[in-house]
């Protein structure tokens, strides 16, 4: 039956709010303020997980962050759960529903523990080095090995929570409530800097807070009362924010930072509702500092994994926080004081310290004379050889170490015990300095990684800085956040500090062990299974850089990031390979520094707002005429408007025939359209287009295409002249924007002589197109008073008119071949035009047809569409399209690329139609062109980019891009499909009236 | 995130710039008379160096004017921003 290990209450819990929650199906209590992981402690679970590789069981190992193995699948429910959450973070609330990861089918019995059995033969690399051969059934191994990798089930529906995102602008942001946090929050609030101070826990005062000891005080308190009077004294200042459940996650450069705040994860699921459940804070700070502590070592013993096996410091905030012992019969093993401070906590409380194993010879300091005094046996110059007990550690076995610390001698000594605290002293938490690409350096006399070089406007203080007692701690924050913030008052006056530890430590990267090391389990990091042998086996093999030892034995690629055990991968390389630490270089720390929920990342941009939509005036017409939509750049352009049961196909090719037979019309209000103004407007587009435009008179259009420096199509349209000094361009609906970025670009950098100014109109104008034979008079009616004679209003001309007293312009100009009529009238009349097209076209079978039917009619005329027609590699002259370079410009953006050796090749790929052997076969688009299909390899001549059933040639067409195709007019091709080769010949991109018949027909 | 002092609205971030590349590239005056190592000098060597850099900017999401600035590439560190058409500080 579990015991209950819960002694006393602390000032943190709240003892009258009992709290039910359930874990691995069983319904376990703990108290408001408990964290899962000391709720399960209060319970005597220590076994939560399994491990990675090796299915080996594991327990809660820290108190925080940097939680390798308790880490836990949150919620059952599929829409919320979510894995890989540290239990030593989560606060326990009301109806908390938790279970082990990793695990099959219960943490209590896993089938996967086989891989501990098997594990001789699955070292580092093991699964590189053996699923090679033979090559062809990577594969099927991929099957199984997928099915056995990964950690916790992710969610199956989409997360129904609300999540934000924040800007804060600040003065100094201050990362980190521990000691040093406080008292750099107070200097600098109350010179009057706005001050922003967040920490990842739910309460300030880090570890300080629960340190009472008698043997550390200042000014005759101690430190927890001392530090409290801190806390409520600057919670009153005005220019202090405080933000608790906030866990920095990077530090960007410019001193930019992101962090999460966590609002409801710790309420009551029925209090949740309708809240916003995190909050990704984008954090501008003119100065930052970091007093993001220190993470407490591990010890590298063989089988220092197991459950009950917890860091010292845990312990001791377990015991002082939360009022829980970790175990019945403790024992510590240290190499410095640390593990000293736990020991006095557990004596305060009557806990039983069996032993106490110290690498050190020499332990002098005043707390360990305390410890003594109170009867406990220090074993000094010892080492942990093996501990025993499958799913909860019942006892270990030491040895003295030889002088050097390499070896052990004497005799063996077995210890019972049910919880082992560790310390090998401390490692400063510098993952946000370095992100933010700050230098370490290497200090050698406690073997620690402290900033060097500061990249930003940035300070690291307290124990991430190396300062590790309280009175270095306290005496170096004060003098170094003064000189920060250039302030001479600091409202503190000299502290008083007393300590009871030393700072003495004897630190051995691995420790040695009685067996050699190939039969230890020395785990460097928990939850990826890395040992100490397969690091040196990664040495063995050739690797040295730290970025490929770690990638090769997995080393710190864990959710946590290797926090515990980095250092020692560290070491046991130096150690090894005979080099200085730091030498082979330090991992690099990525953000997030704890991970981030994806909700949280893309706060409200989900849904409908992931991105923006762009709908024509005309949109809501299109949707009660049952159009589909497709997605042009952020447009939503209509499809097709399919009739009664008509699918895709069937639609278009009715929108095709009428558009040819009778009237058509189209939306086109997404063309881009750029105003040109001022005096030298045709020389700019003499300058930006390859054909000539110094003699388009007033009133006319002309087609151009705009290449880029280096000679390739980048957009087409069609500009008016609307007056002397007055232009309107159109552009491709998706190059719009980059279009006038480009004309730009030119006119500010290059031809800043010009006088030419450019505005985008795309959205002032609602655009529609009436095309077919019937078009004529179905624009007459609409503008009775214009006179619509092919001589007076030619194609490529255009018109000011009138719809009652709305201007608008007329343009007649086509992208199908038909005679064709644009309308461009402002915005908010589009729909209400559109619809007296509609009316006035009644009569005519006026027909609807969406960008299909306008690509379908396009390619039977053989135009192109820049960007499915042409990719970044086409020139004009590839595209057969010689007639609109203009031969006499001296110059044009461009033209020089144009006679380059590459561009005037003659088996460049080039622009041809194709027309299958079989009338009703149509290509697929994207679909390889080759001519001998006995060739190996085959010759890929090509691509089909554009292909259709043309309902008005009664045949399929397709235009595509052959190797030299300009000269094999005639040939025939091959389109080898997956189960049939299809027979082409090479024709004309011109499948319907090339000589443009239709732009004048008369019905 | 860079913070960018764009010399006509002042210190704007990152996300309301685009970069442009390599500054102080001059597009030959008379294209056609260059040979093609000449031309392909201009459309595609471009400079990536580890130290003072200069480059190109778009203020796109503010006044849309282009301008110069003097990046550490090494340190993403603004140097100078400058207009078009002037030098780069002499100091760099």
């Amino acid at each position: 039956m579990s015991k209950n290990l819960r002694f006393k209450s602390s000032k943190i819990l709240d003892e009258t709010y009992r709290i039910s929650f359930k874990f691995n199906n069983k319904t376990y209590y703990g108290y408001k303020g408990d964290t899962l992981a000391s709720a399960l402690l209060a319970n005597d679970v220590h076994l939560v997980g399994r491990s990675f590789k090796y299915h080996r069981p594991r327990g809660i190992m820290t108190a925080g962050s940097e939680e390798p193995n308790a880490i836990i699948q949150l919620h059952d429910n599929t829409s919320r759960t979510e894995p890989n959450v540290r239990a030593t973070e989560i606060e326990i609330y009301e109806g908390l529903v938790a279970s082990s990861q990793n695990c099959w089918p219960s943490v209590n019995f896993d089938i996967g523990g086989i891989n501990n059995i098997l594990s001789p033969v699955l070292p580092a690399g093991f699964y590189y080095k053996t699923f090679m051969w033979p090559k062809n059934f990577w594969e099927k191994y991929e099957y199984f090995i997928r099915k056995s990798a990964g950690l916790g089930k992710s969610p199956k529906e989409a997360d129904p929570d609300i999540y934000e995102h924040k800007y804060m602008h600040c003065d100094v942001l201050i990362i980190g409530a521990g000691i040093s946090g406080i008292i750099a929050a107070k200097i600098a609030a109350k010179n009057g800097l706005k001050t922003l101070l967040v920490d990842e826990k739910s309460f300030l005062g880090g570890s300080t807070i629960y340190d009472n000891s008698e043997f550390s005080k200042i000014n005759n308190q101690i430190v927890s009362s001392w530090l409290e009077k801190e806390i409520n004294e600057i919670s009153k200042l005005e220019n202090l924010e405080i933000k608790t459940r906030t866990s920095v996650a990077a530090f960007h450069g410019y001193n930019f930072l992101l962090a999460r705040e966590s609002l409801t994860d710790h309420l009551p699921i029925n209090q949740r509702e309708n809240k916003i459940r995190q909050r990704l804070l984008k954090i501008r700070a003119k100065k930052v500092i970091s007093a993001t502590g220190a993470i407490e070592r591990p010890l590298i013993f063989d089988n220092n994994d197991r459950p009950g096996i917890l860091l010292s410091s845990a312990i001791k905030k377990y015991i002082d926080l939360y009022g829980v012992a970790s175990g019945e019969n403790n024992i510590l093993f240290t190499n410095n004081d640390t593990a000293y401070e736990t020991a006095m906590s557990m004596i305060q409380r009557g806990i039983k310290i069996n032993a106490i194993i110290d690498n050190r010879e020499q332990v002098d300091s005043k707390l360990s004379y305390e410890v003594e005094k109170n009867n406990i046996k220090i074993f000094k110059g010892y080492t942990v050889v093996d501990t025993y007990g499958y799913k909860r550690i019942n006892g270990l076995s030491i040895m003295e170490l030889s002088k050097d610390g390499q070896k052990v001698i004497g005799k063996k000594i077995k210890l019972i015990c049910d919880s082992l605290g560790v310390s090998g002293g401390w490692t400063p938490a510098v993952h946000l300095f370095t992100q933010s690409g700050g230098k370490l350096k290497f200090r050698e006399d406690d073997q620690v990684f402290i900033p060097s070089k500061y990249p930003s406007d940035q300070l690291c203080i307290g124990s991430c800085n190396g300062d590790f007692s309280i009175e270095e701690i306290t005496t170096n924050t004060i003098l170094s956040v003064k000189k920060f913030l250039n302030i001479n008052n600091t409202n503190y006056k000299t502290l008083e500090i007393m300590t009871g530890i030393n700072r003495s430590k004897r630190n051995i990267w691995l420790l040695p062990s009685d067996k050699i090391l190939g039969k230890t389990k020395s785990f460097v990091d928990y939850q990826n299974d890395a040992t100490a042998k397969d690091i040196k086996l990664a040495l063995r093999e050739g690797f040295r850089s730290i970025e490929h030892v770690k990638r090769y034995t997995t080393t710190g690629m864990g959710t946590d990031q290797g926090k515990l055990g980095n250092m020692h991968a560290l070491g046991i390389i130096s150690e090894t390979a005979g080099t200085k630490m730091g030498e082979h270089g330090t991992t690099t720390f990525r953000p997030p520094y704890t991970p981030l929920t994806f909700g949280t990342i893309v706060g409200r941009n989900v849904g409908e707002f992931f991105d923006i939509t762009r709908r024509t005036p005309i949109h809501d017409w299109h949707v009660a005429n049952n159009a589909k939509f497709e997605n042009v750049g952020q447009w939503k352009r209509a499809w097709y408007y399919p009739k009664e049961n008509e699918n895709m196909h069937q639609a278009v090719q009715r929108e095709s025939k009428a558009a040819r037979e009778c009237a058509g019309i189209l939306d086109a209000s997404t063309l881009g359209k750029i105003d040109i103004q001022g005096t030298d407007t045709s020389e700019f587009l003499n300058r930006v287009y390859t054909n000539a435009w110094s003699k388009l008179a007033i009133g006319k259009c002309r087609y151009g295409i705009m290449l880029n420096e280096d000679g390739m199509v980048y957009d087409d349209g069609v500009t008016t002249r609307l007056d002397e000094n007055h232009y309107i361009m159109t552009t491709t609906t998706g190059g719009a924007a980059n279009v006038l970025g480009k004309l730009e670009d030119y006119l500010q950098t290059e031809w800043p002589e010009l006088d030419v100014y450019l505005s985008s109109v795309t959205d002032h104008y609602a655009t529609i197109s009436v095309c077919g034979p019937h078009s004529k008079k179905i624009v007459s009616k609409i503008f009775p008073d214009l006179d619509f004679s092919d001589e007076k209003f030619p194609h490529m001309s255009f018109k000011n008119a009138k719809i009652g007293q709305i201007k608008c312009r007329v343009m007649r100009i086509s992208f199908t071949g038909e005679q064709s009529y644009e309308i461009n009238i402002q915005s908010n009349y589009g729909k209400s035009v559109w619809e007296k097209c509609m009316e006035a076209g009644k009569n005519f079978d006026i027909t609807p047809y969406g960008t299909e039917t306008m690509h379908l009619l396009r390619a039977e005329k053989g135009f192109i569409i820049v960007g499915q027609d042409t990719d970044a590699t086409m020139t004009p002259i590839d595209l057969q399209m010689d007639w609109i370079v203009s031969k006499k410009k001296y110059d044009f953006i461009g033209k020089r690329s144009l006679y380059r050796s590459d561009t005037i090749k003659d088996d460049r790929k080039q622009l041809v139609g194709l027309l299958t052997e079989n009338p009703d076969e149509v290509l697929e688009e994207g679909a390889q062109i080759v001519a001998d299909i006995k060739k190996s390899p085959i010759e890929m001549l090509g691509h089909v980019t554009s292909s259709y059933y043309s309902p008005n040639l009664n045949k399929s067409i397709a235009l595509g891009v052959v190797k030299g195709g300009k000269k094999m007019l005639g040939q025939k091709l091959i389109i080898p499909m997956e189960n049939k080769n299809i027979n082409v010949t090479v024709a004309d991109p011109v499948f319907l009236d090339k000589e443009g018949k239709r732009l004048n027909a008369k019905l | 995130m860079f913070l960018i002092n764009c010399p006509f609205c002042g210190e704007r971030e990152q996300s309301e710039f685009k970069a442009g590349g390599e500054a102080h590239i001059e597009r030959p005056k008379q294209p056609t008379e260059l040979s093609d190592d000449e031309w392909a000098e201009f459309l595609f060597m471009r400079k990536n160096i580890k130290g003072i850099q200069f480059e190109r900017w778009n203020h796109t999401h503010g006044c849309r004017k282009w301008f110069n600035i003097a990046r550490d590439t090494s340190n993403d560190q603004i140097k100078a921003v400058y207009k078009m058409g002037e030098k780069p500080p002499v100091k760099l």
